[in-house]
C-alpha cells in the first residue's frame, strides 16, 4: 500500500532576503518547526509540524516569517470538506479518539450575531455615562422572596428601619464579567496568577476549575471561586475554607456528559501537589460524580458543601446546555443553589474529543433564554444567579446576555486571548508556545503573570466602558435594569420558532 | 453491638457534651456540634440520632471524637479533616464522603458509596457496605484511606480507585464456617476503573465478578503487615478475633496499570 500522504494545514514561509539566521524561531518554537542547518547555514521549516500559533511570526525581528494555511493539500467539496479528510486520515492511523482544545469551531448559526440593541431616542433620554453614575455592580446569590423590615425608633427619638431577613451569603462584582474555570494543569501557573490578579483587582472572580488551588494563588483565594468536581481532586476543608464560593461542576460545554482525564505524563510535581494525587498517575475524573444521581443527591451535595462552609458562601452548580436545561437548572433551583453556570456548546476546553465538543449541546443564547423564561414562570427566578458561559467575544455579546436573562457571563477563551493565546486549538498537546496551555518551564516563563494580569485587566475596563455606553443608550444606568429585559433587543433574520424561545420580537416591531 | 459509651471513648478528664437530637434538623444539630466544640469539648455524645444528615461535615481536629446513638443520615462526616466518629448502630449512604482524615467506626451496616473520593483517614464497618463502596479513592504522600467492612459489599467495589486500602472480610456472610467463605461477599464489577491502590478479600472470589482494570495475587508479606495493623484496630473496636479472621487467607486485587485510558486518544 502506497504510503498515505502526510497533511499539513499550515506553510510557513521564510523570506530567505530577510531572514538574519538569529534562530530566535529555532529556539522558542515548542513544535520543533524550525531547524537551522549549521553546513549550509540556513533555518528550514516543517510545515507539517506547525499548528498556526503564529508565535514565530510575532518573535521574528525582520519580519521574515509568515503563516498561512495551506491552500493545496487536499481536493474538498462541499461535503467532504478538508478537516473531515484529515480526521479519517489520522483516525486510520491511529485508531484513537480525536482530541481537540478550545471552543466549538463549527459553523453553528449565532444567535449573539442575529441580534440587535436597543437606543433611546426622543421619548426618553439617553444617559452620558462619561459624565453620569452609572453601575455595573452585581451580586451573585440567593435573593430572599420578600425583605421583612421594621421600623424602629431609636433612643435619640430617630427611626431607623431595620432589615430582619437573613440575605443568604452573596459575591460582589463590579462588573458582570467573571473568569471562568480554567484548572491549574490544563492552563499554566502564570496564565492562572495572570487572572488571578486582575480579577482581584477589578472586584470579580477567577475559577479554580477543578484542579485544586495552588499555594501561590492563596492570596488571591477570597476571589476564588472553587471547583468541586467528579474527581474531587484537591478538595479539602481548607480549598472549601479559602475560597470565596463553591461550584459543583456537573458538565461543560465543550464537553457535556462525559469524563475527563489528566494523563499521568501532565502530573509533575506541582500538579500532583495542588491536586492531591501522586505524580504520573492519571487523574480520572468521572463522566457523573458518584453520588449524585439525581436532583435529589444533587440537594444533598450542595448542602454537605454548605453544612461543612457553616453557610457562609455561595455554592451553585455548573452544567453544560443540553436540551432539557430549563427543567434541570429548576430542579437545581430548588436544590439549593445559590447561582447557576451554564455552559454553551461554544464553550471552550483545554482538552476534549473533537466529536463532542463539535456535536453535543446547544447554543447559549437559547439556552439562558429558556432558563430565565422557565425559572420565572415558576416564579424562582429571584432565588438564583445565573451566570452564562460559552464563547462570549466582545461587550456586546455580554450585553445581549443579560438582556436575554444572565446575571453574569464567564469568560475564558476571551480572558485567554487578552494572555497572548492565538486560538490555534492545540492546547490539549500541552506545547503552548505563548506559555498558556502548558507546564513546560521554558514555555510557561514567557508568560509574565503581571503583564498577563494588566492585559486581562484591561480587557474588564474595556468592556465594562462598553457596555455602560450601550446601557447609556438605551437610558439604563444600572445593569440589573438590563438584565432580562428583552425589549432592548430585537432579532434580525430569525424564525418564528427561535423567536418564540428567545423570546424576542424581530426587528422593526415596535414595543 | 450495643456497649458503654464509656468504654468506647475512654472518656476521662476531658470536657465532654451531650446533645439530644432527637428532633432537630440536622442544621440546628451541627449548630450545637460546632458550639460545643468551640466551648473547648473535645468529646461529644448525640442521643437519639434518627436520619440527620451531614453530621460532621468539615468538621476538624484529631482530638475530637463524636459518639453517634441512633442512625446518623447521609453524608456522614464528609469532608471530614481529623476527627473521630462512632456509630452505634447503622449508618447510611455516603459517610467520609471526600474525607481527608479521621475515623469512622459503624457497629452496624453502611449504604452506598462509602468513602467516596476519599484522601485519607479510615472507615471501619462491622457489618456489609452497599454499593461502590470505596469509589474514587486516592492516596496521597501521608494521607492513604482504608476502608474494612466485616461484611459483604454490593456491586462496583472499588471502581475508579486511585490509592488506598479496601478490605472485605466477609465475616458477618459465613461466619460459622470462616474457612469456607462464600465468593458472594462482593457483587459485580470490583475494581472497574481501578487505577491504584490495593483491595484485599478474604476468602475465595469468582473472578467473573471482576472489573477489567484489576489483576490477582497473593498478598506480598508486606501487603499482610499493612493489613494487620489496620485489622488490630478494626478488631479491637468490634471485640473480634484478629488471629481467626487471619486464618482464612485473602486474594489481592491491583489494577495492571496506572494509565488504563492511556491508548483510547489520538494525538
Amino acid at each position: 500500500m502506497a504510503k498515505a500522504k502526510k497533511l499539513s494545514e499550515f506553510r510557513v514561509e521564510r523570506d530567505e532576503e530577510k531572514c538574519i539566521k538569529c534562530q530566535v524561531c529555532v529556539r522558542m518554537c515548542a513544535n520543533d518547526v524550525h531547524t537551522y542547518d549549521p553546513e549550509t547555514d540556513t533555518v528550514r521549516a516543517d510545515s507539517f509540524k506547525c499548528v498556526g500559533c503564529h508565535f514565530c511570526e510575532d518573535l521574528c525581528p525582520t519580519a521574515a516569517i509568515t503563516i498561512e494555511y495551506n491552500p493545496t493539500q487536499t481536493k474538498e467539496n462541499a461535503h467532504w470538506k478538508r478537516e473531515s479528510i484529515y480526521d479519517i486520515v489520522k483516525q486510520a492511523r491511529t485508531g484513537g479518539i480525536l482530541l481537540t482544545g478550545m471552543g466549538n469551531d463549527q459553523a453553528y448559526k449565532n444567535y449573539f450575531d442575529h441580534l440587535v440593541l436597543n437606543a433611546s431616542q426622543v421619548t426618553n433620554p439617553s444617559i452620558d455615562p462619561l459624565r453620569e453614575p452609572m453601575e455595573l455592580r452585581i451580586h451573585l446569590g440567593r435573593k430572599p422572596d420578600k425583605i421583612d423590615c421594621r421600623l424602629q425608633m431609636t433612643e435619640e427619638g430617630r427611626k431607623k428601619y431595620q432589615i430582619r431577613t437573613r440575605i443568604p451569603p452573596q459575591l460582589e462584582l463590579e462588573v458582570p464579567i467573571l473568569f471562568t474555570a480554567m484548572s491549574f494543569g490544563s492552563i499554566s501557573l502564570n496564565a492562572c496568577k495572570s487572572l488571578a490578579k486582575a480579577a482581584c483587582k477589578f472586584g470579580t472572580y477567577w475559577n479554580t476549575g477543578e484542579g485544586g488551588l495552588h499555594r501561590d494563588l492563596y492570596p488571591y483565594a477570597h476571589r476564588a471561586i472553587v471547583q468541586v468536581a467528579s474527581g474531587r481532586f484537591g478538595v479539602n476543608e481548607e480549598y472549601l475554607e479559602r475560597a470565596a464560593a463553591i461550584e459543583i461542576k456537573i458538565g461543560q460545554g465543550a464537553k457535556p456528559g462525559i469524563g475527563g482525564h489528566l494523563p499521568g505524563e501532565k502530573v509533575s510535581e506541582e500538579i500532583s501537589h495542588t491536586r492531591m494525587i501522586p505524580i504520573g498517575t492519571d487523574a480520572l475524573s468521572p463522566a457523573p460524580h458518584h453520588d449524585i444521581y439525581s436532583i435529589e443527591d444533587l440537594k444533598q451535595l450542595i448542602f454537605a458543601l454548605k453544612e461543612a462552609t457553616r453557610y457562609t458562601k455561595p455554592v451553585g452548580v455548573k452544567i453544560a446546555a443540553v436540551h432539557n436545561v430549563a427543567p434541570i437548572a429548576s430542579g437545581i433551583v430548588r436544590a439549593g443553589a445559590d447561582f447557576v453556570a451554564i455552559d454553551g456548546i461554544r464553550g471552550g476546553t483545554g482538552a476534549a474529543p473533537t466529536i463532542i465538543r463539535n456535536n453535543v449541546g446547544i447554543p447559549i443564547e437559547l439556552a439562558i433564554a429558556a432558563v430565565d423564561q422557565r425559572l420565572r414562570e415558576e416564579g424562582i427566578r429571584n432565588q438564583v444567579s445565573l451566570i452564562a458561559a460559552g464563547g462570549f467575544r466582545s461587550s456586546a455579546d455580554v450585553t445581549k446576555g443579560i438582556a436575554l436573562g444572565a446575571d453574569a457571563v464567564y469568560i475564558g477563551t476571551a480572558a485567554l486571548i487578552a494572555l497572548g493565546c492565538h486560538v490555534c486549538q492545540k492546547c490539549y498537546t500541552g506545547k503552548c508556545n505563548w506559555g498558556i496551555a502548558t507546564q513546560d518551564p521554558y514555555l510557561t516563563k514567557r508568560l509574565n503573570p503581571e503583564i498577563g494580569a494588566e492585559h486581562a485587566g484591561n480587557l474588564l475596563r474595556a468592556w465594562s466602558l462598553e457596555i455602560k455606553e450601550m446601557m447609556g443608550g438605551m437610558g439604563i444606568n444600572v445593569i440589573d435594569s438590563l438584565r432580562g429585559n428583552r425589549e432592548q433587543l430585537r432579532a434580525l433574520g430569525l424564525n418564528e420558532v427561535e423567536l418564540r424561545l428567545l423570546g424576542l420580537k424581530h426587528a422593526g416591531e415596535a414595543w | 453491638m450495643r456497649y458503654k459509651d464509656t468504654e468506647d471513648l475512654k472518656i476521662k478528664s476531658t470536657k465532654t457534651a451531650k446533645i439530644e437530637a432527637k428532633d432537630l434538623s440536622y442544621k440546628t444539630l451541627n449548630e450545637k456540634i460546632r458550639e460545643a466544640l468551640k466551648n473547648g469539648c473535645k468529646k461529644i455524645v448525640l442521643d437519639n440520632v434518627c436520619g440527620q444528615r451531614y453530621i460532621g461535615d468539615g468538621l476538624r481536629g484529631n482530638d475530637v471524637q463524636i459518639l453517634i446513638k441512633g442512625v446518623p443520615g447521609n453524608n456522614l462526616a464528609a469532608f471530614m479533616d481529623g476527627p473521630k466518629i462512632i456509630v452505634q448502630e447503622n449508618a447510611q449512604d455516603g459517610i467520609g464522603n471526600t474525607m481527608n482524615a479521621g475515623e469512622i467506626v459503624v457497629h452496624g451496616h453502611a449504604g452506598d458509596i462509602a468513602g467516596h473520593s476519599m484522601r485519607g483517614g479510615r472507615i471501619f464497618i462491622k457489618g456489609d457496605v452497599g454499593y461502590r463502596a470505596g469509589i474514587h479513592m486516592k492516596a496521597y504522600k501521608n494521607l492513604f484511606p482504608v476502608i474494612i467492612a466485616g461484611g459483604t459489599c454490593g456491586d462496583f467495589l472499588g471502581e475508579y480507585m486511585a490509592g488506598g486500602l479496601l478490605v472485605v472480610l466477609g465475616i458477618t456472610h459465613n461466619c460459622t464456617n470462616p474457612t469456607s467463605c462464600s465468593p458472594e461477599i462482593v457483587g459485580d464489577f470490583v475494581g472497574t476503573g481501578m487505577h491504584g491502590g490495593m483491595i484485599l478479600i478474604r476468602g475465595r472470589l469468582d473472578t467473573r465478578k471482576l472489573g477489567r482494570e484489576v489483576r490477582i495475587a497473593p498478598p506480598s508479606d508486606e501487603d499482610i503487615s499493612i493489613l494487620t495493623a489496620h485489622l488490630k484496630d478494626f478488631c479491637k473496636y468490634f471485640h473480634l478475633d484478629r488471629e481467626r479472621i487471619l486464618e482464612t487467607s485473602f486474594i489481592k486485587l491491583y489494577p495492571y496499570t496506572h494509565r488504563p485510558y492511556g491508548k483510547v486518544y489520538a494525538y
